[in-house]
């Protein structure tokens, strides 16, 4: 038996998307720069896609340039951002402290070349406000890259008004946009976006795929140079059957959202309560404006990792912020941005449901976190400390 | 490959001499919460022979494994025999651990050695302080 609770991590392909792939392995498996028929119904079947793609998001074909996946789309859109900004002396970005890696190194090695970083608080819930963009915007801002939803706590940020205040004031916006597409609604248009950042393997498309829309007249820098596939603006030969996965898998997201929404949301919430009936456990993230699929809680006095070979004892796959499990030595920036402390975020789990869950695996998953919780607590002598009142709990 | 050697899994999933012994002749806590992990030792010592030995921690896999083996080590043996366990030798009876999983190893050795240093304390038996880690948190990861 296993439980797949890991869909912020990555999905499971659906059909739909495999099956738009492979006539494009073994049967127009054509070069699309080459000039012959099969090169040219490849051609036609990209151009296809980026149309489809474009409709979805809700802006021009020639604004959509396929990469290899949400990370390489956000290092493109903010490193031509900066390079834009520079050329008119503005060497200011503002982000959030819990943006995705693929953000913040972009950001820290901007740095290194004189750029100036504002990162933003986002408080308790996990929200940034457009009041504090807009506070942040100096004359010198080259960027505001806001997330569109947090990748570990699920929150899901104002962009629409974040990008207002952009737009007001004349500074680019890019959202990385990599665990809302194909979860919430996106007009690049209603929504004020310049830039944004999507990856296929979320919403059960292929991996190693990823869009960047850019809005026309913003001039892109290349990250990978050679051929003069995408306009010149990202070279390599695209990755058809990937990218028909995607557009396929895209799609089928967005046309089934208001179901899925609805449904997933509902076993969220279940989940949600069940596990808060556990003692000294806490929601991390906002209720309210939160991404139907995620729930991510820390447990006081257990350590992430040993709670999550235990649940993979029991079938459940699930992730976590602690040390362990990320190769560093610290927790979850995201569960520090929030304010958990240490020792709390190293006792984190997240769970990241889909539309294949059922009601009986859920029932499954918050017993098997009862059970798992309380036998981790029963050998943790963190948690003999609080239970015998020589340590103060910090989750009440 | 898996994270964690099978005899790492075995003792995580069912570890040996865990819990508490009342009335402890040594008892060692080392590690911090902050940096994931905190191991502690409960030592029944007679005649210069670890009894018992029983043990709780709050880490990952590999800190309550390398917990299980190390007491497994110790278990009926004498105080000097004790006082040279090392982590590799910890890690060794464990199949190995992966390199960034080292410190659990390093954990262990030091919460044995905090307990036997507790004994020699609470019964005024003197000894050389150069034998026992200094440091009562964790070092490696500077909190």
């Amino acid at each position: 038996m296993r439980i797949y609770a890991d869909n912020a991590a990555t999905t499971k392909m659906s059909r739909t998307a495999i099956e738009a792939m492979l006539p494009y392995m073994d049967k127009i498996y054509a070069n699309p720069s080459s000039l012959h028929t099969l090169g040219q119904e490849a051609k036609e079947a990209l151009e296809n896609a980026r149309e489809r793609v474009a409709k979805i998001l809700g802006c021009e074909p020639r604004e959509i340039i396929f990469t290899s996946g949400g990370s390489e789309a956000d290092n493109q859109a903010i490193v031509s951002a900066a390079r834009i900004g520079a050329k008119k002396g503005k060497k200011h970005i503002i982000s959030t402290v819990f943006e995705h890696h693929a953000v913040l190194h972009t950001l820290d090695k901007l740095k290194k070349e004189g750029f100036e970083i504002t990162l933003l608080d986002v408080g308790e819930k996990g929200l940034v406000t457009p009041q504090q963009v807009e506070e942040a915007i100096r004359e010198d801002t080259a960027l505001v890259t806001v997330m569109f939803a947090n990748n570990e706590i699920g929150t899901i940020q104002p962009i629409k008004e974040i990008g207002a205040v952009c737009r007001n004031k004349g500074v680019l916006f890019h959202t990385d946009a990599v665990q809302a597409a194909g979860h919430l609604h996106i007009d690049v248009k209603e929504q004020n976006i310049d830039m944004l950042s999507l990856s296929g393997h979320k919403f059960h498309g292929p991996k190693g795929v990823g869009v960047l829309y850019a809005r026309k007249g913003i001039a892109l820098t290349n990250i990978i140079e050679g051929g003069a596939q995408e306009k010149g603006r990202r070279a390599g030969t695209e990755n058809i059957p990937a990218i028909m996965g995607m557009t396929a898998a895209l799609e089928e997201a967005v046309k089934n959202m208001d179901d899925t929404t609805e449904r997933v949301a509902a076993l969220r919430n279940k989940l949600i309560d069940g596990l808060s009936a556990i003692p000294h456990s806490i929601l991390n993230g906002d209720s309210e404006n939160r991404l139907p699929n995620n729930v991510n809680f820390c447990f006081e006095g257990i350590e992430g990792e040993s709670l999550l070979l235990l649940l993979d004892d029991k079938g459940v796959c699930a992730s976590s912020g602690s040390a362990c499990t990320s190769g560093s030595l610290d927790p979850s920036h995201v569960l520090l941005a929030i304010g958990r402390p240490h020792e709390i975020a190293h006792g984190s789990l997240r769970l990241s449901i889909s539309e294949e869950n059922t009601e009986e695996e859920i029932d499954y998953i918050i017993n098997a976190v009862v059970q798992v919780v309380f036998y981790l607590r029963s050998i943790s002598p963190v948690w003999r400390d609080l239970t015998e009142g020589r340590q103060q709990f910090v989750i009440k | 490959m898996a994270l964690y050697s099978e005899k790492v899994m075995d003792h995580f999933r069912n570890p040996r001499n865990v819990g508490v012994i009342e009335n402890a002749d040594g008892v060692g806590e080392v590690g911090n919460a902050k940096c994931g992990d905190i191991m502690k030792i409960y030592l029944k010592i007679e005649n210069d022979i670890i009894e018992d030995v029983k043990f709780e921690t709050f880490g990952c896999g590999s800190a309550i494994a390398s917990s299980s083996m190390a007491t497994e080590l110790i278990k009926g043996k004498s105080i000097n025999d004790a006082l040279t366990l090392t982590n590799k030798a910890v890690a060794e009876a464990l199949d190995g651990l992966p390199p960034v999983k080292m410190h659990c190893s390093v954990l262990a050795e030091e919460a044995i050695r905090m307990a036997l240093k507790d004994y020699y304390d609470k019964n005024g038996i003197a000894y050389d302080c150069s034998i026992f880690p200094d440091c009562d948190s964790c070092d490696h990861c500077g909190h």
